[in-house]
This record gives C-alpha cells, sequence and structure tokens, in this order.
C-alpha cells in the first residue's frame, strides 16, 4: 500500500516536473522563479512531505526536551539543514527559547540559527536581545566579544539604538579583541542604517588610534567601508599604521596597505620625475638605509622624497616574503603605484614566485604582470621564461602568458620568443593556438627586424592541416600585409589559390578584402576570384558577402572591361539579399561607382573613396588601457569600474602641508621584529632592528667625523646639516617633539640649496642596520669606533692618532669621542645655522664620512708620497684605503651568545700588529642582565692561525658594548679563521669569513707604472670577461664606487676616460693585484684582473662582476 | 567584502551555503553554471566572473568549486586567498576536502566557516587558533562526546588570538618532543622534443612537523644559504634575522606548516636528472599510430630514481594503446585520453622503454602532452639546500631532530 502510494507520488512528481520544464521553454523570463519552486519540489521529492513535516515537528519536540543533548542534536540537525540551504525559519520561535543555554555549544548554535533567521522573524528575534545585552557586561572577554558579533550581525532596524551603544562601549574596552569586534559591528550598522554614518566615523577616529595591531586591521576596513573620503582621520595615525603595518595580520595588512596607497597619492609629491637618471641600482637600496638613499636621489634630482612616503615604502618591503599571495599582490602594486620607476624593480620576484601558487592565484597575478610589462618590459624581461606556456595550464592562463611574453619580446629576444611560439602553434588547443598567430602578428609589427620571418611563418602555417590556425594566419596576414604591401603580391596570390579551401567565414573575408585593396597588384586573379564568388554568393556568410560586394566595386574601378558584368550580376544579387546590411551596402555601391543622372559629384570620388590608401591597423595589447585601474583590484580584473572602485588620485603638484602627521605622543617605532611576543621584543630586539636609534648613532658617528675632519670640515658641515635638518624632522617628529611644519620646510627648503652648491659626492654606504648594536644613551660606541676608521679619509692623511688611541685602550679613547660626539656639533650647527633643531642632544649630524674627499685623498697621497716614511718602493705605497662602505657582519648573535653578542666589520686599514694581518674590528655587546666577565679569545682553527688578539675584556656590563681591534693572517685565501670566544662561564666557537676584497691593501700607482706592472703579469696571470654593466653602473663615479665597495683597492688616476684602474696588494703576501675595467659601447665592458693569485683573480672577478652588472 | 560562499560539487549541486551578510538566493550561481558550461573543462572557468549585481570568484579545488559572491570592489586575490585558506582548513581538519567529508561534518564546516569570517572580513584563519575554539573531530573525541555530552567547542578566547603569536596555541604539552623538516626540492622543467632543457628551475619547500612542549623559540640555520633566490615564509619566520644572518629563527606552530617556500638560485643550469628519449607518430595512410619511449638516467650521482612514472595526455582520436613496456606496467583510460606508465625504479642498466602502436580515428589533429613525474629520494643535486643545525631556545628538554631531503619532478614536462 505504502509502496504504491508513494510511487503514485513520485509519478506526480515526475509529471510536475516536465510540465515545469516545458513551462520554463515556453517562458524563460520566468525562469528563477521556476527554478525555486522547482527546487522546492525536489526537497519535497527527496524527503515527501508529510514526512518532513514530521521531522520538522519532530526537532521542534527535541528542542523543548529538557535534555541538552537532544537540544544539540536538534540544533545540529538545524544548523545542517541551514548549510544545505534549506528553509527552517518555522522552527525559530523554539530555537530562540534556548539563547540563554549555559551548554556553550548548544549557544553558538542558536547564534548562527539566529544571525541567519533573525531579519525574517524580526519581533521573535528581539526577545534574544536581553540575552546579548547581558552577556556583554559578561566579565569573560570571549562572551563579550560573540555577543557583540551576534548582535550587530542580527539585522533589525529597531536594534540600531542599541547595537550603537554596544559599539561605543566596546570601542573602549580593554579587551583589543572585542575592540576588534566593535570595529567589525561598525560596517554592520552602518550597512544596517547609513544615517548613524557621523557617529560611526567618531568611533572609528577614536578606534584608528588604537595602537593594538589585532585592531588595526579591522578598523581601517570599516574605515573603507564607511568613510573612505575621510582621509584627515588617517593623519595623525599614518605612522602609526606604517610601523604596526609588518605585526598586523595578514588580511589587516591588504587593506591597510591599500588604504595606504591611496593616501599616499593624495598627500605626497610625485615620485616620477621625467627624464631624470638614476645612478642607483636597486639591488643596494634593498641593503642601504633610507636616508643615504634620499640622499641620491636628491642628488640627481631636486624632488626630496617626502620621509613619510619613504617610510610607508621602507616598511612595506618585508612583506613581499609574506606568504599570502594577496599581501605580496598589494606590496607589489603599492611600489607600482607610490615607489620611484627604479624602485619598483624590486616586487618582480616576489610577483614571479607568486605564479608557482594555485591556478586563480596565477591568473590575477598574469593579469596584473600583463598590465605592468607593457609600461615595464625591463621588470619581467629577465624572468621571461617564467612566462613560458605548459600544456597543463587552463586556457586563460595560457592566452595571458602568451600576452606578457609577446608584450616582452623586443629585438633581442625575439628569437627565443618566435621559437616558444612555435610550439605553442602545435598545441591541441586551438583557442590557444590562434591566439598565438595573434601574437606572432603583433610580435611582427612591433618589431620590424622580424616582420619578413613572420610573415614568412605565417604563410607556412597557411598550409596547415588545422582549419582554425589556417583562418587566424589569414587574418593576421592580412593585417600584416597592409603595414607593407609593396612586395607582396606572391602572397596574396598564394592566398588566392588557397581560398576554395578555407571555410572560415573571417578568413575568407580576409582575403577577398586583401584581393580588392591589391588588385592591382594581382591583376589576373582578382576577377577569376570574383567570378567565382558570384558563383556561390548566396552561399556565404554575411560578412564574405560584404566583401564580395567591396571587391566587386573595387575591380570595377579598375578593371571596369573585364568585371562590369560580374560587378552588375552581384550587385543584384545583394539587391534582394535577406539581409538588410548587404542590401544598404549594395544600394550606396550602386549609386558609388555606376555613374548615372542621380549620383552627382560622389561619383568622380568613388575611386578615392574605395581606394584610399588606408592606415595600417595597430596589433596592441589588450591589456593597453587596463593601467587606468588601481592594480591588484576587481576593476583590474574584470576591466570595468567595479562597485565601491575609488579612483586611485593623481599625484598632488604641491604637497599638502606634511606637519599633520606630526603626533603628540611618543610612538614606538616597531621595525619588523620578530613577533615574540611585546615584552621580549622592547627588550632584546629593539636594539637590534630599530631605525631610530640606529640613526641616531650613525649621527654621532658622523659627528665625530666632522670632528676629525679639520680640511673638509665646510662641506661636511653643509651636508650633515642637511641631513640633520632631514633627519631631526623625522625623528623629532617621531619622538613626539613636533616641530612645526613651517620649520620643516624652510629646513628642507635650505638643504635643496645646499645641494646644489656641492660639486661631487661619493655615494656612501652606510653601515647596515646590525651595526648599531650599542643602546641608544650611549650614543653609538660602535659606531664611533667605525667612524673612527672612515674619519681619516677625509682628513686626508692626517689619520689615526685617535686610532692608535683606540689600540692601546680603546676604552678610554671612545669615552672621549663620544663626549665630544655630543657636545662638538652642537655647537657647531648652532653657530652656522639660524635653525634651532630641537633635539640636538641626540641628533647630532648626519652620517657623512665626508666622502667627496674620498677620491681625492689617493690623489692627494700620492702627490705626498714623496712625504711617505714608508719603506715600501716609492712608485708603489700602500695607501691608507680611500673609501670606507663599512659591512657589519654577524660574528655571535646573542641569542646563540649567551647574552653575548658579537659583530665585525673590516675597517681597511693596515693592521697596527703586523703587516700581513688584516684588520678586524670586533663590538661586543652584552645583551643579558648580568655583567660579562673576562671575555678572550680561547681555542682557533686551523692550528696554525696566526691571530692577534685583543686584551682580555675584564668585565663588560649589561646593555654595555665595547670595540675591539684584532688581526688576523688570512694567508691570502677566504678560508675562514674559527676561533672561540670565551667569557668566564662559557665558550662560543665563531668564525670570521673574510670576502676576497678585503684581503687586499690598496696600492697608489701612477699610470705608467700600472701598465708596466701589468705587462708582467700576463697569460696565466691575467683573468678577464666581459660583463655588461648595469646602466646605473656606468658613470665613472658610479664605479669606483662599486669596485671599491667590493674590494679594498686603490684608485689609479687614468687619462683615458673608458679605462678604470684600481690596484691593490694582498695583505699577507703583498702580491700585486690590478683591477682595471675598460668600457666598450653599448654598456659592454672587459674586466680584466691581473695577479699571480689566479685563485683570489677568479674570485674577485665574480665580485665585482656582480656588483657592476645588478641593476 | 565577502558576502557568501557556496560550495559546489563536480556535477553541479550546491551542497553548502554560507552568507555572512544578508542572504543572496542561490539562483546567483546560475551566471557561474553558465561559464561552467561553456568552459567544457572545470579548469579552465574563470576565476573572476561578472554578473549585473554581483562579482563571483571562484576557486577550483579537490573536485569542488568554492564560489564566493562579491557585491563591491576588493581585491580578488584577498578573496581568493581566503577560499584556499578555508579548502586548506578543512583539509588540516579531516584529512581531505572532498564532498562526501564536508558532507558528513557539515556543521563543524559551517561553525568554522562561521568563525573564519566576521561579516565578510577574515577574523580568525590559523588554524592553531581554530583548533582551539572548535576542536577537530577524532574517533576517541566523538566517543567521549556522546557519551558525556560534552562539546567540541571551546569556550575559551584562543590565546592566540590576542597574543603576538598567533599562530601557535599555548599550553602545548608532548611526552615526546620532536622537530621535523623536508626539505624537498622540485625541478620544473620543459624538454623539448629532442631532449634539449627548454626550462628549469628549482623550487624548495621546508615543511615542518613540529611538535614541541611550551613556547621554544627554534633557530635553523642552512650551510648554503646562498643558494636560496627568493623566499617566502610562514609568518613566525623574523625577518630580520633573516636579512641580516641568513638564519630562520621562529616559534613554530603546533603541529604540520610550511616554513618557507624557496627559488633555488642557480647560475649554471638545471641538472635534469633523467633524460627520455620518444617519438611518437601517426600514419596519414591508416587508423594507427607508432609509440616509442626510453627514459634513462642521466647526472643522478649514484642515487637511484625511484617512483618513476609517466603521464601522456594523447588526442581525442586515439582510440586504444597497444603497447609492451620492458618494465613497469601501462594502463590507458579510454575516456579522458590519458597513459600512465608507471615504471617505478629506473635501473640504469636495462633502460625501460615503451613501445607499440596505437589504434586512431582516421583525422587526427594535434600531438600528445607529455608529463612526467618522479621522485629522487635522497638525491642531492648540485644545488640543493642543506640543513646545517637547528638549535632551540626558551625551552629545557632536549628535543628529537630530523631533516629529511627529497627531490622530485615538479611541473615536469616534455614536448612533442
Amino acid at each position: 500500500m505504502d509502496v504504491g502510494l508513494s510511487s503514485l507520488r513520485s509519478e506526480a512528481v515526475g509529471a510536475m516536473r516536465t510540465a515545469m520544464v516545458s513551462a520554463e521553454n515556453l517562458q524563460l523570463t520566468l525562469k528563477p522563479e521556476l527554478s525555486q519552486e522547482e527546487q522546492a519540489l525536489t526537497h519535497t521529492s527527496s524527503s515527501p512531505k508529510d514526512a518532513h513535516k514530521a521531522g520538522n515537528e519532530d526537532l521542534k519536540e527535541m528542542l523543548e526536551s529538557n535534555k541538552e543533548s537532544l537540544k544539540l542534536e536538534a540544533m545540529k540537525r538545524i544548523v545542517g539543514l541551514i548549510a544545505k540551504g534549506k528553509n527552517s525559519s518555522e522552527l525559530f520561535p523554539a530555537v530562540v527559547k534556548n539563547v540563554a543555554s549555559k551548554n556553550i555549544e548548544l549557544k553558538k548554535l542558536v547564534y548562527v540559527y539566529l544571525v541567519r533567521y533573525a531579519e525574517e522573524q524580526q519581533d521573535l528575534a528581539l526577545l534574544s536581545i536581553s540575552t546579548f545585552q547581558r552577556a556583554l557586561k559578561d566579565p569573560n572577554q570571549f562572551i563579550r566579544a560573540s555577543a557583540l558579533r551576534v548582535l550587530s550581525s542580527i539585522r533589525v532596524p529597531i536594534i540600531v539604538p542599541i547595537m550603537m551603544l554596544a559599539i561605543k562601549e566596546a570601542a573602549a574596552d580593554l579587551s583589543p579583541y572585542v575592540r576588534k569586534t566593535s570595529a567589525h559591528a561598525i560596517q554592520k550598522l552602518y550597512s544596517l542604517d547609513p544615517d548613524q554614518k557621523e557617529q560611526l566615523i567618531e568611533v572609528i577616529e577614536k578606534l584608528l588610534k588604537d595602537k593594538s595591531t589585532l585592531v588595526a586591521g579591522s578598523v581601517v576596513m570599516a574605515f573603507e567601508e564607511v568613510c573612505p573620503d575621510r582621509i584627515d582621520l588617517i593623519h595623525k595615525n599614518y605612522r602609526k599604521l606604517c610601523n604596526l603595518l609588518v605585526d598586523v595580520e595578514e588580511w589587516g595588512q591588504v587593506v591597510i596597505i591599500s588604504m595606504l596607497t591611496r593616501y599616499a597619492r593624495t598627500q605626497f609629491t610625485s615620485p616620477w620625475t621625467e627624464g631624470a637618471t638614476f645612478d642607483e641600482n636597486n639591488e643596494k637600496t634593498f641593503y642601504d638605509s633610507d636616508s643615504e638613499e634620499k640622499k641620491e636621489q636628491t642628488e640627481a634630482k631636486p624632488y626630496i622624497m617626502d620621509p613619510d612616503h619613504r617610510l610607508l615604502l621602507r616598511n612595506t618591503k618585508p612583506l613581499l616574503q609574506s606568504r599570502n599571495t594577496a599581501v605580496v599582490m598589494s606590496v607589489a602594486q603599492l611600489y607600482w603605484h607610490l615607489a620611484p620607476k627604479h624602485e619598483v624593480n624590486i616586487v618582480t620576484k616576489s610577483l614571479v614566485r607568486l605564479l608557482r601558487s594555485h591556478r586563480e592565484v596565477q591568473f590575477i597575478v598574469l593579469q596584473n604582470i600583463a598590465t605592468m610589462s607593457i609600461q615595464r618590459k625591463g621588470m619581467f624581461e629577465p624572468f621571461m621564461k617564467s612566462f613560458y606556456v605548459r600544456s597543463t595550464d587552463a586556457t586563460h592562463i595560457k592566452t595571458l602568458k602568451l600576452e606578457i611574453l609577446t608584450n616582452l619580446a623586443n629585438e633581442a629576444n625575439i628569437s627565443t620568443i618566435l621559437r616558444e611560439f612555435q610550439t605553442y602553434v602545435k598545441s591541441q588547443d586551438k583557442a590557444f593556438a590562434a591566439a598565438t598567430i595573434q601574437a606572432i602578428g603583433r610580435c611582427a609589427t612591433n618589431i620590424s627586424e622580424v616582420t619578413d620571418t613572420c610573415l614568412n611563418g605565417l604563410v607556412l602555417l597557411l598550409s596547415n592541416r588545422d582549419e582554425t590556425v589556417v583562418a587566424e594566419s589569414v587574418v593576421v596576414i592580412k593585417k600584416l600585409l597592409q603595414t607593407q604591401p609593396t612586395q607582396h603580391s606572391e602572397i596574396i596570390k598564394h592566398m588566392a589559390k588557397l581560398f576554395d579551401n578555407i571555410t572560415v567565414p573571417m578568413a575568407r573575408a580576409s582575403i577577398l578584402w586583401l584581393m580588392g585593396e591589391y588588385c592591382e597588384r594581382v591583376p589576373k586573379i582578382a576577377p577569376d576570384v570574383l567570378r567565382k564568388m558570384a558563383k556561390t554568393f548566396t552561399a556565404e556568410e554575411d560578412i564574405v558577402k560584404l566583401q564580395i560586394v567591396n571587391l566587386a566595386a573595387k575591380l570595377y574601378l579598375t578593371n571596369s572591361k573585364q568585371t562590369k558584368l560580374l560587378t552588375q550580376y552581384i550587385l543584384n544579387l545583394g539587391k534582394y539579399d535577406q539581409n538588410y546590411d548587404i542590401r544598404d551596402r549594395t544600394r550606396f555601391i550602386r549609386q558609388l561607382i555606376v555613374p548615372n543622372e542621380k549620383s552627382g559629384a560622389l561619383n568622380k570620388y568613388a575611386r578615392r573613396i574605395l581606394l584610399a590608401p588606408k592606415p595600417a591597423p595597430v596589433l596592441e595589447s589588450a591589456f593597453k588601457d587596463r593601467d587606468r585601474f588601481q592594480l591588484g583590484t576587481l576593476s583590474h580584473s574584470i576591466n570595468s569600474k567595479a562597485t565601491g572602485y575609488q579612483e586611485l588620485s593623481d599625484w598632488p603638484a604641491v604637497a599638502p602641508d606634511q606637519s599633520v602627521r606630526n603626533v603628540e605622543v611618543i610612538e614606538p617605532v616597531k621595525e619588523w621584529a620578530p613577533l615574540v611576543g611585546k615584552t621580549k621584543k622592547s627588550k632584546s630586539d629593539d636594539k637590534f632592528y630599530s631605525d631610530d636609534e640606529e640613526e641616531k648613532e650613525e649621527e654621532g658617528s658622523a659627528s665625530s667625523g666632522n670632528e676629525d675632519s679639520s680640511s673638509s670640515s665646510e662641506e661636511s658641515d653643509s651636508e650633515s646639516e642637511e641631513e640633520s635638518s632631514e633627519e631631526s624632522e623625522k625623528t623629532s617628529t617621531d619622538s613626539g617633539k613636533s616641530s612645526s611644519g613651517s620649520e620643516n620646510s624652510s629646513s628642507e627648503s635650505e638643504s635643496e640649496q645646499k645641494k646644489k652648491k656641492k660639486t661631487k659626492k661619493a655615494p656612501q654606504k652606510k653601515s647596515k642596520p646590525t651595526a648599531a648594536d650599542s643602546d641608544s644613551d650611549e650614543n653609538g660606541n660602535g659606531p664611533v669606533a667605525q667612524a673612527s676608521s672612515s674619519s681619516p679619509e677625509s682628513s686626508s692623511g692626517s689619520e689615526t692618532d685617535s686610532e692608535d688611541d683606540s689600540d692601546s685602550d680603546s676604552l678610554a679613547a671612545q669615552k672621549k669621542k663620544k663626549s665630544d660626539a655630543k657636545s662638538k656639533p652642537k655647537v657647531e650647527v648652532k653657530s652656522k645655522k639660524e635653525v634651532s633643531l630641537l633635539d640636538l642632544d641626540d641628533f647630532s649630524p648626519a652620517p657623512t664620512n665626508a666622502p667627496k674627499s674620498s677620491f681625492l685623498s689617493s690623489s692627494l697621497l700620492s702627490d705626498l708620497e714623496g712625504l711617505s716614511l714608508s719603506n715600501i718602493s716609492s712608485t708603489m705605497q700602500v695607501t691608507t684605503p680611500s673609501f670606507g662602505p663599512v659591512k657589519t657582519y654577524e660574528l655571535l648573535h646573542h641569542m646563540t651568545g649567551k647574552g653575548l653578542s658579537a659583530k665585525y666589520h673590516f675597517p681597511r686599514q693596515p693592521c697596527l700588529y703586523e703587516p700581513s694581518m688584516v684588520a678586524v674590528q670586533v663590538i661586543l655587546t652584552n645583551s643579558s642582565d648580568h655583567s660579562l666577565e673576562e671575555i678572550h679569545i680561547g681555542e682557533r682553527s686551523p692550528a696554525g692561525l696566526n691571530i692577534h688578539c685583543f686584551n682580555t675584556i675584564e668585565r663588560l656590563e649589561p646593555e654595555a658594548s665595547v670595540t675591539v681591534s684584532m688581526g688576523i693572517d688570512f694567508s691570502d685565501s677566504t678560508q675562514a679563521a674559527n676561533f672561540q670566544l670565551c667569557t668566564k662561564e662559557n665558550q662560543f666557537s665563531v668564525s670570521i669569513q673574510p670576502a676576497v676584497g678585503e684581503l687586499l691593501m690598496p696600492s697608489t700607482m701612477t699610470e705608467q707604472d700600472f701598465t708596466k706592472e701589468q705587462g708582467k703579469l700576463l697569460g696565466m696571470n691575467e683573468t678577464s670577461a666581459t660583463i655588461t654593466m648595469a646602466t646605473a653602473n656606468t658613470s665613472s663615479q658610479a664605479i669606483s664606487k662599486q669596485v671599491l665597495s667590493v674590494a679594498n683597492v686603490g684608485v689609479v688616476s687614468s687619462s683615458q676616460n673608458n679605462f678604470h684602474r684600481f690596484a691593490g696588494r694582498t695583505v699577507s703576501s703583498g702580491a700585486l693585484v690590478l683591477v682595471s675595467l675598460e668600457l666598450k659601447e653599448s654598456s659592454s665592458a672587459l674586466l680584466t684582473i691581473n695577479t699571480e693569485k689566479s685563485v683570489m683573480a677568479s674570485m674577485l672577478l665574480r665580485d665585482l662582476k656582480q656588483a657592476l652588472t645588478q641593476a | 567584502m565577502i558576502h557568501s560562499l557556496f560550495l559546489i560539487n563536480h556535477s553541479g549541486d550546491i551542497f553548502l551555503e554560507k552568507h555572512w551578510k544578508s542572504v543572496i538566493s542561490r539562483s546567483v550561481c546560475d551566471y557561474f553554471f553558465e561559464a561552467r558550461e561553456k568552459a567544457v573543462d572545470p579548469e579552465n572557468v574563470p576565476p573572476v566572473l561578472q554578473t549585473p549585481h554581483h562579482y563571483l570568484i571562484s576557486i577550483y579545488r579537490g573536485k569542488l568549486f568554492f564560489l564566493s559572491v562579491i557585491q563591491t570592489e576588493v581585491a580578488p586575490l584577498f578573496v581568493i586567498e581566503f577560499l584556499h585558506r578555508v579548502a586548506d582548513t578543512i583539509q588540516d581538519y579531516f584529512g581531505e576536502c572532498s564532498e562526501g567529508i564536508i558532507k558528513d561534518n557539515i556543521v563543524t564546516v559551517y561553525e568554522l566557516l562561521e568563525e573564519m569570517l566576521d561579516n565578510g572580513f577574515p577574523l580568525a584563519t590559523e588554524s592553531n587558533v581554530l583548533k582551539e575554539m572548535i576542536r577537530p573531530p577524532t574517533i576517541l573525541r566523538s566517543v567521549v562526546n556522546t557519551l558525556t555530552g560534552s562539546s567540541n567547542v571551546g569556550d575559551t578566547l584562543p590565546t592566540g588570538q590576542l597574543s603576538n603569536v598567533p599562530w601557535r596555541r599555548a599550553g602545548v604539552k608532548y611526552t615526546n618532543n620532536e622537530a621535523y623538516f623536508d626539505v624537498i626540492e622540485e625541478i620544473d622543467a620543459i624538454l623539448d622534443k629532442s631532449g634539449t632543457t627548454v626550462f628549469a628551475e628549482i623550487q624548495g619547500v621546508i615543511e615542518a612537523c613540529v611538535r614541541l612542549t611550551g613556547m621554544p623559540d627554534l633557530t635553523l640555520s642552512f650551510m648554503n644559504p646562498r643558494l636560496l633566490d627568493d623566499v617566502s615564509f610562514h609568518p613566525c619566520v623574523r625577518f630580520k634575522r633573516w636579512e641580516s644572518e641568513r638564519v630562520l629563527s621562529f616559534i613554530p606552530p603546533d603541529g604540520n606548516f610550511t616554513l618557507m617556500n624557496y627559488h633555488v638560485s642557480s647560475q649554471n643550469l638545471v641538472a635534469i636528472p633523467v633524460y627520455v628519449k620518444q617519438s611518437i607518430s601517426f600514419f596519414e595512410t591508416g587508423p594507427c599510430g607508432r609509440l616509442d619511449i626510453t627514459i634513462g638516467p642521466k647526472q643522478t650521482m649514484g642515487k637511484t630514481v625511484e617512483n618513476m612514472m609517466v603521464t601522456i595526455h594523447m588526442p581525442k582520436a586515439v582510440l586504444n594503446a597497444n603497447l609492451t613496456a620492458t618494465q613497469g606496467t601501462y594502463t590507458y583510460d579510454l575516456t579522458t585520453k590519458v597513459l600512465v606508465w608507471d615504471i617505478g625504479k629506473l635501473n640504469p642498466q636495462k633502460l625501460p622503454n615503451l613501445r607499440g602502436s596505437l589504434s586512431t580515428q582516421l583525422a587526427i589533429s594535434g600531438n600528445p602532452r607529455y608529463i612526467m613525474t618522479l621522485k629522487l629520494s635522497q638525491l642531492m643535486l648540485v644545488d640543493c639546500l642543506k640543513v646545517s643545525r637547528l638549535d632551540m631556545y626558551g625551552e629545557k628538554y632536549k628535543p628529537f631532530k630530523g631533516v629529511k631531503y627529497l627531490t622530485k619532478a615538479g611541473k615536469f614536462q616534455v614536448r612533442t
């Protein structure tokens, strides 16, 4: 009985469905409703109607029972129904009763239900509100937060005031998690009732001030949703957001970065000055701190990047290493839209890395790369092979890769790309093969060298077996021929022959058009083709018919004798065609070409109208105009403006007042500090990573440089002033002692003027951030030592008495210097400059080791060489280093060293202990909380290693650091010197690995001596390579800089412009090392190294090559 | 941001829907189905679709579509990345991400989705945090739950949510403390017809399985960090330390995670460990063709090549394959036109060879595509990253440490 009934029912349902289907076919417009009904039907069909009802009754009973487990079970089933999209709203009264349940899981499930159905059952939903209000006061932050979450998710307009109150309260909650939830609630309330905007903005303003990384992302999201135009709210929080950025969770990072991109475009001036050349190469910017970079830019042009602008760029850069593809993409677009053109390149690698990710990620990234590669080929050219198509790629990925390859094509790589394209044409994926042919066409038009090759290749494809390939080739050939029609009648003839075999309408139309356009070049064939077409006219596609009429008209004008009748026949056929386009065209053509009384004046010009030379079509990228959208946005992806898309504004011509970003409160400047938990961070990591302190120290060191350098004090002063004005402005704002905006600008303009005065300034590497090891209150003991190493250069020869002091009694000497550094610059600057710089105690003038004199020094020295007392031959004297790019390396990390940390650098000075040793300076810092005793050097390996140790340091107080000098005989090999650094309790194995360039001492010689010596070191002793110089490195300054940064050699003054020579000796054996660089055309250069030490030569060659080629 | 999510199976049924704002009718998916039909292959469905009122962003994972509905401008990668994170989380919780598993755990999945997004903005996506809020089902727990009536839902705020180490849960305890690292390097290569390398690069990943008590602070250092060209890290890695010292210093999440991805910079060409000689031809005259493939070792430096497998995507016209393999077995799937040759271990003395005839329809177009997968265990390529040591700070006990190296074929493909 039952069986019979159910079968009957299913039959009925089936009948119903067929009826529905037929109804659907009849009335397609009603489709959505019908399909819903149909869905309802299918539901009931899966569980018969009464059974379904009973099921809900069943659930209701379970909910009303006393047993928790039954209730839970019921709720689980209900949530299951919701998840499947089935309606269970009639259970609302039964469910809402359980909202106050003690069982947390049950409660959560009820919340889920409420959020889903409250909108539909508003009156009943109100019953639950009081529960949430109570929960908002719960001592458990988790419960407060989830209550707010649900309360704000209930989209019932009546409770808007309650929500508003709850949000305001939660925004002031002690728990950052609750505050985060309130930020989310703001958006919900806003979408529910936009009238609350003003009040909500107040809350947003308050939350923006929040220092918790947890809140930052969510509140910026709320800001973007509620009041994206209230840019003024951001000013005060800009620096904080920049500094917090690395610690914010990844989703928040994306939102903040995109907001900051918009902000920066309204607040800063454009860094893209046209025609500006950059001496700087990009790799370097990666490692250098920004103040130096700023200087270099300002050197090239009067544009000065706002320090806040730089702050943003600097703080987003580490995020390129994020695992979250959205973060990487948003940093990439930030650089694209905000960074100076030459800095954008750093995002390339990361973007290419994203191509390893999921298919969908690839799709979006490729779209963006396609847009970027149109404007900046150079960015992605080195990664061309990453865009090679794999047969497993999805079609849209393939097409995008093809697009990018085409964009990247240039004279140099076109042959590789074309070879690649040849394999693509053979692809099984026909749409892709067709796209490839289009791409070949584009390459052919863009690069005139290969037009003929491409054309020949395409003609070969005409005999391909596959129709789509042939058709596409025809279309592309047509376009190509148009660009240079003169010599290609052969190809047109060939195509005419193929005509019978081609069935694709577009291709047929293209051939006909070609015939007509160039009918004078194929006078015999064209009429014949027309004859054939007349026969098949009625069977052709519309597009082909139009071209037949066209061809007929053109032939009639050029060769009326042969084609008059044919033309008339075709025009007659066209007159009665079904398609009105064709009828129109026919009528028009007839009036135009066939002279009669009505046609009038136009007739005379028929020939000029129809056979006018036509401009060749420009084949360009489909991504050509995509750059009107901000990269990485949805609008960019769909190539049309999405709802809520906000245009990126153009740079303002004049930057708005920058003092608005100054804040009163002291902001802790956080760098990409390891996320260890707050206490730890502030304790140990700040020291290593905080740029701020480092800057201070650098400044301190520079000031000591000033004091030492008497000869160049004028210049270095002007520099340090400029620097300090920039620095102090920045740091002062950072530390909150706000200097007024007017003052900023005045000091800035002044520094600008100063810059103009400057004639030449050797770029100078600043020590890496890690160099700053000591604490800020110490004002840079370590760096003082560094500076003392480089300051002698600036004083050109009158060197190192202070150094000598420090050797014998380093601590005392440094103490002295420290005090000097503190007092002197203050006096100097104050006397020279009227601008009151507030924080001179902490921020003394900037870190320029008077690099200007660095080149002078070597020549000066050679002038003075007669005075030298050294016993080395006077022609080739080992000089003091002419350049001091101090790179600091880590010797011992404080984690490994149980609080003792050590860093070392090569001061590039002759070692005082033994001439065959390389001088090494080690900075020891005690980061532990107890003092360390008896720091000395223990065992060493290899056993014969000759080390001059520093004297045992009896005691190192916590947070103190000391710099000691050592000498190590590396015996001219880069083998690491291993030794043990011992304290009273512990021993740590450490090793110093010298770069090959550090094993040299510069030597001064004349050009003649250089050539003479070079003549002795030929054959086996000569190593050379042709390198392609990065464009940034072609100036002689840049070359010297790069070479000197790699190796400690001396510049040999050269009479020829295209020759650069450098000379040095190995420290240990004194073997001569001669480096010469001969510049040739187009940035290639011959790099030659002559020395007996062939191993060193090859290593040095590699290093130099790397330094000179990187761009 | 993300408005709604629909999970759609291979045959086009919506089996889960979740709305974070007001409810959107599932009829919005019709636009997607249309595109799905047009694309033929599910891989070819465009990830971003525009409809009159909404934007649809979808991903395809494990034969499932995750379709999200967007109403306003948002970075598409943001959504895509999140959807993949959802799929990852489901996989992490239940071992796999398939329709069956999701249907079986529909309530848990729904609760997870509820926690992961708030009003369309990601709230908690770290698996360590989520696992504290919603405990993953285990057999033992489900038994206990049914007996005692306790729940899967945690009642306290996960500590990770508040701390600066959001990826690690607090109070982790193990009796056996262990930390394992798998250094997996994949060779991506394209070989052309004659066997010359068109493109080759090595991509590496360090997968970690760390089960350590408390809050350990690990430092992983490498023998040859210079090899690393481009890296991306799990958020736990301290970037500054990496910049200055080239060591990975981190407080690990609990359990399995990907520590870093890297790209190996190689000045010279990547050495491909095997070579392939292949010839495949279809006769113009008759309905058949011939296939001949030989694989031999090249530059393996004495290591054995294991788990060799060759996959050939035949043109649609190939009806059947009648082949003989000197080693291993082959299967030809008639519906998908995929020939799989499972070779196993490569024997350098007797090179594996597969040859025979193919029967085809008359009209044949296009060439087959080859995809090879192979695995070289313990094989050290010239440019292999090597771990030098792992140090632990912050905890007293001595953990058990292990590193495994593995080189395998990534997207390894031979062109025809």
